[in-house]
């Protein structure tokens, strides 16, 4: 029942979206182009969302009487305990026991379609109730081809319901404040100062403030769609949607060469990943059958088939179980015990490594973590609210979901990947976004250190740390693009922060907001305000603290990997120095182009209110941390080898994951070190850009080579352009060549030949053929012509003709036939 | 004595040559009609005599049948033409009426 309610509600928040869309789309057909409507309908559709996943949330909890939240009072070793049995439990009770929990829970599983997997008996009998619960199953068969199901499943568990809430949630708010800063577009001659004609006119168009809405709605279905996945081919449907949306609106003003480039740029970076992404769905299809998270079953509510994450199977230490003999990893010993006619099994550990790093690739590309990174800050030539829901929240937070999701089937060494990325692309991206000066790109270069952030907590064995951070990070970025744009629509599309400072004066509610989120974002926090023994922190300190204290025990554990840990401690220090130097170069100082400050104004309330409900969330939402509401709703339904860690085993892996107790024992160390590191930064950055006391420009001449290093972007576009641009342009103009010369000079010498042939043939044709033709015509109007003279008309002539004819006849008669 | 075949014979074809000299020589299109009927009775009287005189039987007697019955309505439709020609041209001279020619 609980799990038919979740699914109905879920499945209203996203296709709600989907005809949004489909209405929006024809707004400028059905309605004038001044009308607001099409807004509305968005903005109602994806709040509707909203409060269906929300009431979702709800009805989760409470059909589990809230007991994610209680888990903590437990302490962290009976938390282990729990988590170790949530979806262990399961296996061990697959055959016989599988309608032993449905029973005790009443009504809950009795319903056939719906069941609470990996439910533990012994935790069901108990008054608390269930340890892990998943709802999956599926809406709608696509195709099937032989064994290979395609369908639209669902699978629901906490990250799922918690992701709804906020995607829903911040588009929203995104799409209240796009009402306001897209108004420009309410008319029926827009005029593009940005993009210009062959003439050098500014391009003049009609306005697409429907059509921007359209799109808006459409990647919230798509995002939700990828969100209910409940089979990772599906995610891969919805992934690519999520691309093509995020095509559509990075090149919304698609007059501007920049912004078609960017579109462009971003929709083939993407691809390189899901090339990636395609791979590893190969090896799982192959190797494990199914694509399904959860299980299949069937209309009796019999399980056909274990779905992927009971496929893989982990012992005690959390290793994936491999045969002792070839070291190949066993898949589906629970499929086994299902059906005992299926074979046992196997696929070599190497293609569970390359399946891993495939689907891993498909994140890289989406989430922008290194090497392709460089499309982020380009699709910063979308319109404002899409950099704030597309590029900050949602779509790039799709790569870290993915991961997330697919946790159980990465083993350590995609995990290591994945950590080591997550670190490269976290300080790379924090040391450019020191120098850079537009607005939107100090934080497309925050959002893809962020994500570094998560990817790293993910690879470091923090699941709940690296998904904590995604959601918080979600908050505040949306909040601060949103301020950005709040800036930008403000000061008349100025992007440029040397001609902004002293704002804060003209727009208050927006340099506020935006300290909330600046804050947030640096990790800052005051300990001992409350209690003693608790911080008092804006959402950024906890998640980050989280992901900081999960890098630090694994270092501990894991010597070697030392830089996993120092890098984004420094990296902490750097976010926060770039942070509040975006802040103090905005809001605070002296004007520095009065023009721009005289003219700059706030923005109107349908603007500003979204950004004081993101603030009041991207300061507050997580708050209590690790304990926290927040945290534990995320954690609730997390993997089970995840809580008590990966132990080294001799002649398998040398890596040593850290399960909590590892994490807690750290975590006031890491914690401590972190906060150091942010407020060393942010007094920095108050030294450099708060106060005059330090020439920046001086200091900015005498680091004129690592500054230009920077500014450059480490150098990746040329980068790029060198490894890749420029061998496609000589393998094209090789190409070119050959066509030119070889093909088209067989191609020019066939034709000369059929030239020379056909005259040859024209020859033949005018002298023999027409020549015997015109004969014969010739011939019979010749005797036709010569006929002509008997037919003289005269009646008495005919008379004798026909006499003398008589006469003849009889004449050659008697001559023939005498007698 | 009775008149033998050859003498119906003659008889034929006196009327056979009176009627193609009528033709040939009258420019009036009635006398040309006149010598059409002529000749036919000249086939007339030999299909008959034919008949009586070997042994075709009744098969020359219905022949002459035939020619007569197609004479009359060939005089009609050649009456019929003739008075059309007449309204046309105020005359019945067949040396007029050479519209046919090639």
């Amino acid at each position: 029942m609980v799990g038919e309610t979740l699914r109905n509600l879920l499945m209203i928040a996203w296709l709600l979206p989907l005809v949004g869309f489909a209405v929006e789309i024809f707004g400028g057909f059905w309605g004038s182009r001044q009308s607001r409507a099409a807004a509305w309908i968005a903005v109602g559709c994806i709040a509707t969302g909203f409060v269906c996943s929300f009431s979702a949330l709800m009805i989760w909890g409470n059909a589990n009487h809230w007991s994610v939240l209680h888990k903590a009072d437990h302490g962290s070793s009976h938390e282990s305990h729990d988590g170790h049995q949530g979806e262990k439990g399961h296996e061990e009770h697959a055959p016989a026991g599988h309608e032993a929990p449905a029973e005790k829970h009443g009504a809950v599983s009795s319903e056939s379609q719906y069941k609470l997997t990996a439910l533990a008996a012994e935790e069901a009998a108990t008054a608390h109730a269930a340890g892990p619960t998943v709802y999956s199953g599926t809406l709608y068969y696509l195709a099937r081809f032989g064994s290979l199901d395609l369908s639209l499943d669902y699978y629901i568990d906490s990250l799922t319901l918690v992701m709804f809430t906020m995607v829903t949630f911040i588009a929203t708010c995104i799409h209240l404040f796009a009402m306001g800063y897209m108004s420009e577009e309410l008319t029926e001659e827009y005029v593009d100062h940005h993009a210009h004609l062959s003439n050098g006119h500014h391009v003049h168009r009609p306005g697409r403030f429907y059509r921007f809405f359209a799109f808006l709605s459409l990647f919230c279905f798509s995002m939700l769609g990828l969100v209910l996945a409940g089979n990772i081919f599906q995610v891969f449907i919805f992934w690519e949607l999520v691309g093509i949306c995020s095509f559509l609106l990075i090149g919304f003003y698609t007059e501007r060469k920049s912004a078609s480039n960017a579109a462009n740029k971003a929709f083939i970076m993407n691809r390189v990943g899901d090339f990636g992404f395609l791979i590893g769905l190969m090896v799982i299809w192959t190797f494990f059958g199914t694509f399904r998270f959860g299980e299949t079953v069937n209309g009796k509510g019999e399980v056909v088939q274990a779905g992927l994450f009971q496929l893989l199977q982990r012992d005690d230490t959390g290793n994936v179980i491999r045969d002792a003999e070839n070291g190949e990893v066993s898949v589906g010993a629970a499929d086994a015990a299902m059906n005992p006619g299926n074979a046992r099994k196997t696929i070599p550990y190497f293609l569970l490594v390359v399946a891993g790093l495939g689907v891993f690739a498909g994140c890289v590309g989406k989430s922008a973590q290194f090497p392709l990174q460089t499309w982020l800050p380009d699709a910063m030539e979308g319109p404002t609210p899409v950099s704030a829901l597309v590029h900050s929240a949602t779509m790039v937070a799709a790569g870290v979901y993915l991961v997330g999701r697919f946790y159980p089937m990465f083993v350590q060494e995609v995990l290591l990947t994945i950590a080591y990325v997550g670190c490269i692309t976290l300080f790379m991206a924090a040391t450019i976004a020191v120098v850079a000066t537009d607005i939107k790109k100090v934080l497309a270069y925050s959002t893809i250190s962020q994500l570094g952030y998560m990817m790293l907590g993910l690879g470091v064995f923090g699941w709940g740390a690296g998904l904590f951070h995604l959601v918080t990070h979600a908050f505040f970025k949306s909040l601060m693009f949103l301020c950005s744009g709040s800036v930008i629509y403000g000061c008349h599309h100025e992007q440029e922060m040397p001609k902004m400072g002293g704002l804060w004066r003209k727009m208050p509610i927006t340099a506020f907001t935006m300290l909330v989120g600046v804050i947030a974002i640096s990790g800052l926090a005051i300990p001992g305000l409350i209690s003693l023994s608790s911080v008092f922190a804006f959402s950024g300190f906890f998640s980050k603290d989280a992901v900081v204290a999960t890098s630090l025990a694994f270092v501990k554990s894991n010597p070697s990997h030392f830089l996993l840990f120092l890098m984004p401690l420094l990296t902490a220090g750097i976010t926060a120095f770039y942070m509040f130097r975006l802040w103090f170069y905005t809001f605070a100082g002296k004007p520095r182009d009065m023009h721009v400050y005289d003219h700059c104004h706030e923005s109107p309330l349908i603007m500003t209110a979204p950004l004081l409900v993101l603030s009041v969330l991207a300061a507050f939402c997580a708050v209590g941390g690790e304990q926290g509401p927040l945290f534990l709703l995320i954690t609730g339904d997390q993997p089970a080898h995840v809580s008590h860690g990966v132990a080294a085993v001799a002649g398998a892996s040398t890596l040593t994951l850290p399960g909590h107790d590892a994490v807690h024992a750290v975590h006031a160390e890491a914690g401590t070190y972190a906060l150091i590191a942010a407020a060393s930064g942010t007094l920095i950055a108050w030294l450099l850009y708060g106060t005059t006391m330090v020439n920046v420009a001086e200091m900015k001449r005498q680091l004129s080579g690592l500054h230009g290093f920077l500014v450059n972007k480490w150098h990746f576009d040329e980068l790029y352009d060198v490894l890749f641009m420029k061998p496609a342009h000589i393998i094209g103009k090789f190409c070119t060549w050959i066509d030119r010369t070889i093909f088209d000079g067989i191609i020019h010498g066939s034709a000369r030949v059929m030239i020379a042939v056909s005259k040859w043939d024209r020859l033949f044709d005018e002298s023999v053929v027409d020549g015997f033709v015109n004969l014969l015509g010739s011939s019979t109007f010749a005797v036709g012509r010569s006929l002509r003279v008997v037919q003289t008309g005269r009646l008495r002539q005919y008379v004798m003709f026909i006499v003398v004819g008589v006469v003849a006849l009889f004449a050659i008669l008697f001559t023939t036939f005498p007698g | 004595m009775a008149a033998g075949l050859n003498a119906y014979l003659l008889v034929g074809a006196v009327l056979f040559v009176c009627g193609v000299i009528c033709m040939a020589t009258k420019r009036n299109g009635i006398g040309v009609l006149m010598g059409v009927e002529l000749v036919l009775n000249g086939a007339n009287v030999n299909f008959v005599a034919f008949s009586r005189y070997t042994d075709l039987g009744l098969d020359g007697q219905i022949f002459s049948l035939f020619v007569i019955v197609l004479a009359a309505a060939e005089a009609a439709v050649a009456l019929a033409i003739a008075l059309n020609f007449y309204n046309n041209h105020l005359t019945i001279d067949v040396d007029r009426a050479n519209k046919l020619k090639g």
